[in-house]
């Protein structure tokens, strides 16, 4: 499964590409998209709204089942990705790239310190 | 807690297909495989798909007065049924509430019964109780789904088998029993067969261009687009038939004013109409839910959704829903997702068209 080097992540399978200017982009990992199925309905949240770490901020939903995208950071939502609504698959096919959701201009960057690495996050997530 | 999971026949060969196995029913189950929900589901729309459904409970009945003791049991009528033909039936509690659905089979002198796999054990000790005299047996046999348009061509030995019949016959060296029926609106069979000869019997058959696997997530993704109710959602102990939608299922005769109405448990109440079953399209692409409450246009909850999905075959929101009986078709209905109001229209059952070789 891909878990690329240069991204940090949460344990909860959202990835964090950091911009290096006080913002970031976040997604979901292949891990989870591959554990949901192909996405049928994406739910992203509205730019301007506030969100501390580890609020619900975003819902992807596969055929079977519904899931939570928790904010992986504190901060203001600047953009979310529009294309997803009418191609929630490119979730699936591009977790890292076309299929990123939002991106976030943080409140706390200290925050971003304690985010997981690719290697942890590949124990975590019990891939290999 | 998995090693306490019971294990189908075919669970090696769940495991080398690459499935993706979950609790489901005190079992280990495949909910899907390698493809992927959405693309088994439109396999078996266009194909043949095979399904491991060993969960299932399969009892055969045998005793003296066979027949008159079940029909005190079930609302069914054995007069002019012959043997071999396959019937949908309900077994009902005293309030008319439905216990569990069941495939009733006519045999010479005995009758085989498919249960759900939740429901068999409580099942058995409601028959039980219900015919003292008839004795109950459970098979250990696997029983595999073969579902399709195509599911006539591979399966030749089944193609003289009319829909809703069943008989034994030989498939590959196995000796098996073999219905025409099936939960997905296609065409199939239902093939119970002996669990050391079921890993042989599904490789031979997955060998075929014709037949993939598939799992218990487009199972349940083909039924609901065909409106096939499912225990535990469309019904429970506490809906009638006909709140279910499945007044058709107790026999005409056994209906008040029918020549042997009545005599079995809940008779009296199975017409009781609190709510109906309805079928809904969504006019967003959000995915409604099981669970989700419907509101008319005033904001009053007059249902709830008992089972969405985003319909593989359309592309679009589909759910059945329970709503009030006074709910009227052309009513404006909202669905409540996450506390958002989205729209959905009442529609005629079934979504996608059945399928079946009558």
């Amino acid at each position: 499964m891909d878990i690329p080097e240069k991204l940090k992540y949460t344990a909860s399978h959202e990835w964090i590409a950091d911009h290096g200017d006080g913002t970031v982009s976040v997604g979901i990992t292949a891990v989870a998209a591959d554990q949901l199925g192909e996405l049928v309905y994406v739910e992203l949240p509205k730019s301007g709204t506030q969100y501390e770490q580890g609020d619900a901020c975003a819902v992807v939903e596969s055929t079977k089942a519904a899931s939570d995208v928790y904010s992986p950071l504190s901060g203001e939502v600047i953009a979310a990705n529009g294309a997803l609504a009418d191609a929630p698959g490119q979730v699936n096919v591009s977790p890292y790239a076309e299929g990123w959701l939002f991106k976030l201009k943080l409140s706390n960057p200290g925050e971003l310190a304690a985010l997981l690495d690719a290697a942890a996050y590949r124990a975590s997530a019990g891939t290999h | 807690m998995s090693s306490a999971l019971r294990r189908t026949p075919l669970h090696a060969l769940h495991l080398e297909l690459g499935a993706r196995m979950v609790p489901f029913a005190g079992y280990e189950m495949p909910v899907q495989y390698a493809e992927g929900l959405r693309a088994e589901h439109l396999w078996t729309r266009a194909s043949a798909g095979l399904f491991d459904v060993s969960h299932m409970g399969q009892l055969r009945v045998r005793g003296p007065g066979l027949f008159a003791a079940l029909e005190r049991a079930l609302p069914v009528d054995f007069d002019g049924w012959p043997a071999g033909m396959q019937k949908y039936s309900l077994l009902l509690n005293e309030r008319g509430g439905i216990d569990d659905d069941l495939m009733v089979t006519r045999l010479e002198n005995e009758v085989a019964i498919v249960v759900n796999a939740a429901c068999k054990d409580t099942d058995i000790v409601r028959l039980c109780a219900l015919c003292p005299e008839l004795e109950f047996s459970t098979l250990d046999d696997a029983l595999i789904a073969l579902q399709g348009p195509r599911a006539e061509e591979v399966l030749a030995e089944g193609s003289g088998l009319k829909f809703m019949h069943a008989e034994s016959m030989k498939i590959g060296g196995a000796e098996c029993f073999v219905s025409r029926s099936g939960y997905t609106g296609e065409d199939g069979f239902e093939i119970s067969v002996p669990a050391s000869q079921a890993d042989t019997l599904a490789r031979m058959l997955l060998a075929l261009p014709a037949v993939k696997p598939v799992g218990l997530g487009a199972r349940d993704t083909l039924r609901l687009e065909a409106a096939l109710p499912l225990y535990g959602q469309e019904m429970d102990s506490d809906t009638t038939p006909r709140e279910a939608g499945l007044a058709w299922a107790i026999a005409r005769s056994r209906r008040a004013g029918g020549s042997k109405a009545g005599g079995f448990p809940g008779a009296a109440f199975v017409d009781r109409a609190r709510s109906r079953l309805v079928g809904l399209i969504g006019s967003e692409p959000v995915p409604v839910r099981i669970g989700a409450p419907l509101c008319n246009a005033s904001g009053t909850v007059v249902g709830k959704v008992t089972s969405g999905t985003v319909s593989p075959s359309l592309g679009k929101p589909v759910m059945l829903a329970k709503v009030d009986a006074g709910v009227a078709d052309t009513s404006q209905l909202n669905a409540l997702v996450r506390n958002q109001p989205r729209p959905v229209t009442i529609v005629p059952l079934p979504f996608v068209p059945k399928r079946y070789k009558r």
